[in-house]
């Protein structure tokens, strides 16, 4: 049975715990033994992003010593698992220089961080999953989990047509994904970019809005929640009736609220 | 803190106040990276070939000194001259000398973004000489007196009815004429009286070959040629970094950079130039402008493949959405964002943040630039430098002690969603809650997560007991 270390990122943790918990109970469904190891908080990345190397070390070098001792690491994110497996070298190249981080523990942790549906696709071999959803499904492709992690074919690339989300999704009994005109187009939250850029960001995630309700979408889900969050947050301001919800919770069997 | 003097998010806000035309905007643009994808696609070994040109621009960049002597020696046989600008004002002083020398009144110049960056227009304009460009859309803007909104399609922000009133204005057309056959004829005609009674003619290069010492410029509209066979002198200004090394690299950079940059398979005129006409002058000014600094920073070096295809602006969704002028350089976009900053950190801090991270720039790239990645770099070296506004500094800093004190997270979490509702919508909902202008926050949750999952445990235990 695999050991499976939770990692939980802040925002789900603070303002969608359902997602969380969905995601122990699709993890669970599939055999596996998860600990959630509490004294974990963030990744790092809104600080690195925004060009706060030095506020990020600290948080990047507590997650390494938290999550060494697990066989995997698993998180409903692509975003902050690109952090990890992308950047955290980069990061934290002269902590562990210095010694300040061990680095078996860090390549370890680097090499063992999977986002929830690579984790479900890759390692547990899933392949089908048998839950009822019977509406219409926008798949958004976020750019973190897309070009940093390739869980999916990236439209500017020529190479073989993949969706490790559509995968399991298409399984679903009942379950309808809608084509979209751009298939893997920002939405426009970028973290800091939303506040920072706020006109663009809006006019960026109205555009997607526009795009899934041509294609009838009833229910837009993404493997990150921070999209969701700021497409929900458009959503529910012009009143309009999609509902977002994360793939853990498709995949859990929640109905729609 | 420095206040940036350009103000990447006012001006985007500026154009998105503009809903229909920043929408039409977006789309135009949108279409050409959807040309894009399809004139990929017609080749199947596409990743190859980007890999190909990646690897020779690395090698070329590693070996750079040696091959532009290289080209100045055999561009020197083949009767050229070759100049050598360490910046634009060296450069501008070269070309100026050269018109001069020569008596020249009277210049037509194709399309070149180095002339563009250098400023050359106003600076020859400023002693007395006569300047046009002869790209069609680049004479648009010249006529409105702006600079290029974007380097491959110059004035893909003007509208065909602003083009007839331009026209109707300068050249005379009918009022109200917004027929594209009759407005391009009507420039072509305008055009061609300058070509004729032009002096020189300025071009661009956009490879040029150590190997022969001959360079290549790629139009659509077959002006370059015009503008260089009837004058006696040819100046063609060149950014340092334009080198490949072989005749034989050419057909990889040539296979690439019309389908990056529209969607055709080639351009329509690739004019080879490998020496002087019979009795005339070939001058070919080099530029460094920087190129050099940028060359000694690792962490930047690759934004020196650059061909200047446009691809990354076609596909930056910020870019499609905020338009060229919103940058306030010659370079606008991915690269724009990453070329500026190297010239003026201060006055360019603003553009490397103009980006949502989404990185398919860097995968559009024909020459394998890691763009989105250098952005990032270009946001801690701004935050290094001190040039990050207070509320992003202070409030990283504040995040980063939050979140290494996860007990301090946890009731900080607690107290905040326990107040949140209780808080009248005017507290929540102000002009300084720039997220809350056009979205609603999320509810917040009675628990967290890890409260729900000390929870969960609990209960488990309870009925396993």
């Amino acid at each position: 049975m695999p050991r499976v270390g939770l990692f939980i990122p802040c925002y789900i943790d603070q303002v969608y715990p359902d997602v969380g918990i969905a995601t122990c109970e699709v993890l669970e469904r599939f055999g596996c033994e998860i600990d959630f190891p509490v004294n974990q908080t963030c990744c790092g990345q809104p600080m690195a992003n925004t060009g706060c190397t030095v506020d990020a070390v600290p948080v990047a070098r507590n997650f390494i010593e938290i999550f060494a001792k697990y066989d995997h690491i698993v998180c409903p994110s692509g975003s902050c698992v690109a952090m990890v497996r992308s950047h955290y070298e980069h990061l934290l190249h002269d902590e562990i220089a210095a010694g300040r981080v061990d680095k078996a523990a860090f390549k370890h942790v680097e090499k063992n961080t999977l986002e929830l549906v690579e984790f479900l696709v890759d390692v547990l071999k899933v392949e089908r999953l048998d839950v009822p959803f019977p509406h219409k499904v926008g798949l958004h492709q976020s750019c973190h989990g897309l070009r940093e992690l390739r869980l999916g074919q990236c439209s500017e690339l020529v190479s073989p047509a993949y969706s490790k989300a559509e995968q399991l999704l298409k399984t679903m009994p009942g379950l309808e994904l809608v084509p979209l005109k751009r298939v893997d187009e920002c939405c426009g939250f970028g973290g800091t970019f939303a506040i920072n850029e706020e006109a663009v960001s809006c006019m960026m995630g109205n555009d997607r809005i526009h795009d899934h309700e041509e294609a009838g979408t009833q229910v837009m889900t993404a493997g990150d929640m921070s999209c969701l969050m700021h497409l929900q947050g458009l959503l529910v301001r012009q009143k309009k009736p999609m509902k977002i919800m994360h793939l853990a919770q498709i995949f859990a069997g929640r109905s729609v609220v | 803190m420095i206040a940036a003097t350009h103000d990447h998010p006012a001006n985007a806000k500026k154009f998105t106040d503009n809903e229909p035309r920043a929408h039409w905007h977006d789309q135009a643009i949108w279409f050409v990276r959807s040309k894009r994808d399809k004139a990929a696609w017609t080749l199947p070994e596409w990743e190859t070939l980007r890999e190909r040109a990646s690897q020779i621009k690395t090698h070329m960049l590693s070996n750079l000194a040696g091959y532009l002597e290289q080209f100045e020696a055999e561009a020197t046989k083949r009767g050229a001259v070759v100049h050598w600008a360490k910046d634009a004002a060296e450069h501008n002083e070269i070309v100026l000398k050269l018109l001069q020398s020569h008596g020249v009144k009277k210049v037509v110049k194709s399309k070149s973004m180095l002339t563009e960056e250098c400023h050359l227009n106003p600076f020859l304009e400023r002693h007395g000489l006569e300047v046009v460009d002869t790209d069609l859309g680049e004479w648009i803007v010249q006529l409105l007196h702006e600079p290029p909104s974007h380097i491959v399609m110059p004035a893909i922000h003007i509208k065909r009815e602003e083009v007839g009133e331009l026209f109707h204005k300068h050249l005379g057309t009918d009022k109200g004429a917004t027929d594209p056959p009759y407005l391009v004829n009507a420039a072509r005609n305008e055009l061609r009286q300058k070509f004729l009674g032009a002096e020189a003619g300025i071009t661009g290069v956009n490879f040029a070959i150590a190997e022969t010492g001959g360079f290549v410029v790629c139009t659509n509209e077959g002006n370059c040629d015009l503008g260089v066979s009837l004058p006696k002198l040819h100046i063609a200004c060149m950014g340092m970094e334009k080198i490949i090394p072989r005749a034989a690299d050419l057909g990889v950079f040539l296979r690439l950079l019309a389908r990056s940059a529209t969607g055709q398979p080639i351009t329509t005129y690739s004019s080879h130039f490998h020496g002087p006409m019979e009795g005339g002058e070939l001058h070919i000014v080099i530029v460094d402008n920087g190129r050099s600094k940028i060359l000694g920073t690792p962490e930047f070096r690759r934004s020196l493949h650059c061909i200047r295809c446009g691809a990354c602006m076609n596909t930056c969704p910020v870019y499609r959405r905020s338009g060229g002028h919103s940058y306030d350089t010659t370079v606008p976009g991915p690269i724009g964002s990453i070329l500026a900053p190297s010239r003026d950190p201060a006055q360019h801090s603003t553009l490397p943040f103009a980006c949502s991270l989404c990185g398919s720039c860097s995968d559009v790239c024909p020459v394998k630039i890691d763009l989105h990645l250098q952005l990032l770099t270009w946001r801690k070296q701004i935050a290094a430098l001190g040039l990050l506004p207070f509320d992003k500094r202070w409030g990283m800093w504040f995040a980063g002690k939050l979140f290494s004190r996860p007990r301090l997270y946890e009731l900080a979490g607690k107290v905040g969603r326990t107040l949140w509702p209780w808080l009248p919508r005017f507290m929540v909902y102000n002009p300084l809650n720039k997220w809350g202008k056009q979205r609603e926050l999320p509810p917040m949750p009675k628990k967290s997560f890890r409260e729900m999952y000390a929870q969960r445990n609990e209960t488990a235990r309870k009925k396993n007991s």
